[in-house]
């Protein structure tokens, strides 16, 4: 791998402001991330720590009400901060594709599928329209569609949905993107469909060389799927790393109590370790950590001072006051009586 | 690798167009009246017994065959200038239907428009787009239409425009509420991640999807329309007189309603009734039909 890393944050923050100004929500706070070229990150945190929003800052889609605040976003040596709504509508879909979070309703219903999957390639590459056409039978022959020929002129409401949702990754490869966006692509299928698609979005992956970014809440996916992850706690990044290590020995509390609310079938748990309390408000983040009024390792300093991220050990890194230099006897000692 | 059917083709074989016909509640009387109309409306150099613009006042207010004095040289009476009033009626049609029909894709094209571009682009454009609705729906229609009507001046090609300038808001509001919908849909949000255009997404994702409401609203709106022709008609500032339309053939005719000339105002305004119930008939039905939540398959 090359490496200069394909994608990179550089302490990205992402705003919503409330008309008068008064309200400042966190959604993204202060987030560093790589990525390298055909890798894949995976993306975990529960339902409004952050993650879409992370994912439409990268497309530059923030709503109105958001802003960028602070922060760079390196994507192939260029920012794309700094880029205009029209520079950025040439990397949409061209260099960056996205798959939303339903699929089976992304295609328009009065459509034909080679129109909807030859349309990026009309825009991005000015291709005609009979030369699109052509592509998108290559594209639904690259997704596994059976006799594309005549899938081509059908309609959406023609399709099965895992049918759909293989037409859906199509177009988001059509243009031979560098980087596939996946934001919890999986949610609205049944399991025998996500192991699918899964595998098809794995198999996209090897043959065009895309880097994916995985966002999902599943973390069963994310040990399937990827080799990096991020766990996001209300708007920032508390944890990062690859998947193996973050796995085998979580550095962050939160991380921990995760990996603990998963069923397994090898234990014999009574009951699953639930996450007490709830996520803060994010315009009302506590001063310190903010995980720190759930955390059952939280100590005087945790309630204070915001953690900065700390190198747990090589490509890891961790938002918490245990893993800073020096803390370690104290986490042991933590970390011990928790597992007890 | 070919192209097989071209994918128009494709999808109006999946349905044979029998079945069209066959469904439920199809409103077929008013749409034979409407189909009637529009025939007549074409043909009526043909059909027209006589000249509907020449009379001889040697055969004024002759009443219909049926009646006593009348004759079957003229079957439905003559004029207070003894004019045909079958053929009037006939070439009164051939009116209605042009300033109708064109006076809704005026006012459908300016307010299907005007619509998507303030649903989907939001922000100053809604705003204005939005505020100048307001004003235009606050304003009585046909008090509109007559002010206008009286700075243009009277003629059948301003009275389209004028109608379509009166009634383009009402499109405008219901269009925009639906692409506010359709905006939020994931097809709209994957052509937008897909870096597609403001333009092209207006163009090729929401108007398709805008049709079908468009199109219930501009037979809905047919009815309306026609009446405020016929009202502006009626009240002088419309179609200018030699030529017959139907409410003008009331307003000259309603001298003699009270002398017993009842074919002068009766007829027109039967022929108005039957026109403007079928289209709102017809617009009833497809609203139910081409709205999911509505329909009963």
């Amino acid at each position: 791998m090359s490496s200069q890393p394909l994608l990179s944050l550089e302490h990205l923050s992402a705003h919503y402001v409330s008309q008068q100004g008064a309200r400042v929500v966190r959604a993204v706070d202060d987030v560093t991330l790589s990525l390298n070229a055909g890798g894949t990150l995976g993306i975990v945190g529960e339902s409004g720590s952050g993650k879409t929003t992370l994912a439409l800052t990268i497309m530059r889609l923030l709503p109105p009400a958001a802003r960028i605040v602070s922060g760079r976003m390196m994507f192939e040596g260029e920012n794309l901060v700094d880029k205009s709504d029209t520079e950025m509508r040439r990397v949409r879909g061209k260099r960056i594709a996205m798959i939303l979070q339903d699929p089976m309703a992304s295609l328009n219903p009065l459509f034909s599928i080679g129109n909807q999957v030859g349309e990026p390639l009309r825009v991005h590459e000015g291709a005609s329209r009979a030369g699109a056409w052509q592509r998108a039978v290559a594209l639904l022959k690259s997704v596994r569609i059976a006799s594309p020929e005549t899938r081509v002129s059908q309609f959406p409401h023609e399709m099965s949905g895992g049918m759909r949702q293989r037409i859906v990754g199509a177009i988001g490869i059509s243009c031979e993107p560098r980087l596939l966006i996946a934001d919890e692509p999986t949610t609205s299928l049944d399991l025998t469909i996500q192991a699918q698609y899964l595998d098809l979005l794995r198999d996209l992956q090897r043959e065009h060389g895309l880097a994916l970014i995985f966002i999902t809440h599943n973390l069963g996916i994310v040990a399937k799927m990827c080799d990096q992850l991020a766990v996001m706690y209300a708007g920032r990044v508390v944890e990062q790393g690859p998947v193996s290590r973050i796995f085998s020995t979580p550095a962050h509390p939160y991380t921990r109590a995760l990996l603990g609310s998963i069923p397994r079938m090898t234990d014999n748990r009574e009951h699953l370790t639930a996450i007490e309390g709830q996520p803060p408000d994010l315009s009302a983040l506590p001063p310190g950590c903010s995980f720190a009024p759930r955390c059952p390792m939280a100590f005087a300093r945790c309630q204070v001072e915001t953690p900065p991220e700390f190198a747990v050990d090589e490509g890891r890194t961790a938002r918490c006051w245990l893993a800073a230099p020096g803390a370690d006897a104290k986490a042991e000692m933590m970390k011990t009586s928790n597992v007890a | 690798m070919t192209i097989t059917t071209p994918p128009i083709a494709a999808a109006a074989a999946e349905l044979p167009p029998a079945a069209f016909w066959r469904l439920k509640g199809f409103p077929l009387i008013p749409v034979l009246i409407l189909l009637f109309i529009a025939f007549v409306a074409v043909f009526a150099d043909v059909l027209a017994p006589y000249d509907p613009q020449v009379g001889s006042l040697a055969r004024r207010f002759r009443p219909p065959a049926w009646q006593d004095g009348g004759s079957m040289a003229y079957l439905l009476g003559t004029d207070h200038v003894g004019r045909d009033v079958l053929s009037r009626l006939i070439f009164g049609a051939r009116v209605s239907m042009i300033v109708g029909i064109t006076a809704v894709l005026v006012a459908g094209g300016i307010g299907t428009l005007l619509g998507i571009v303030s649903g989907y682009l939001g922000g100053w454009a809604d705003q204005v787009v939005m505020r100048i609705t307001d004003t235009w729906l606050a304003l009585p229609a046909l008090t509109f239409a007559i002010f206008l009507a009286a700075i243009v001046g009277p003629s059948e090609f301003n009275i389209i425009l004028i109608l379509g300038l009166v009634y383009w808001t009402r499109y405008a509001r219901v269009i925009r509420g639906e692409v506010l919908s359709l905006k939020q849909r994931e097809f709209v949000r994957l052509a937008i991640v897909a870096g597609c255009s403001s333009r092209v997404i207006m163009w090729r994702h929401i108007l398709p999807n805008v049709i079908n409401s468009a199109v219930v609203l501009a037979t809905l709106m047919l009815g309306v329309v026609i009446v405020t022709e016929a009202s502006l008609s009626f009240l002088g500032v419309g179609v200018p007189p030699p030529k017959p339309a139907w409410g003008l053939m009331m307003a000259d005719g309603k001298k003699g309603l009270m002398v017993g000339y009842w074919w002068l105002t009766v007829l027109p305004g039967i022929c108005i009734m039957l026109m403007v119930l079928s289209a709102n008939l017809l617009g009833d039905w497809l609203r139910v039909k081409l709205d999911p939540q509505l329909r009963q398959l």
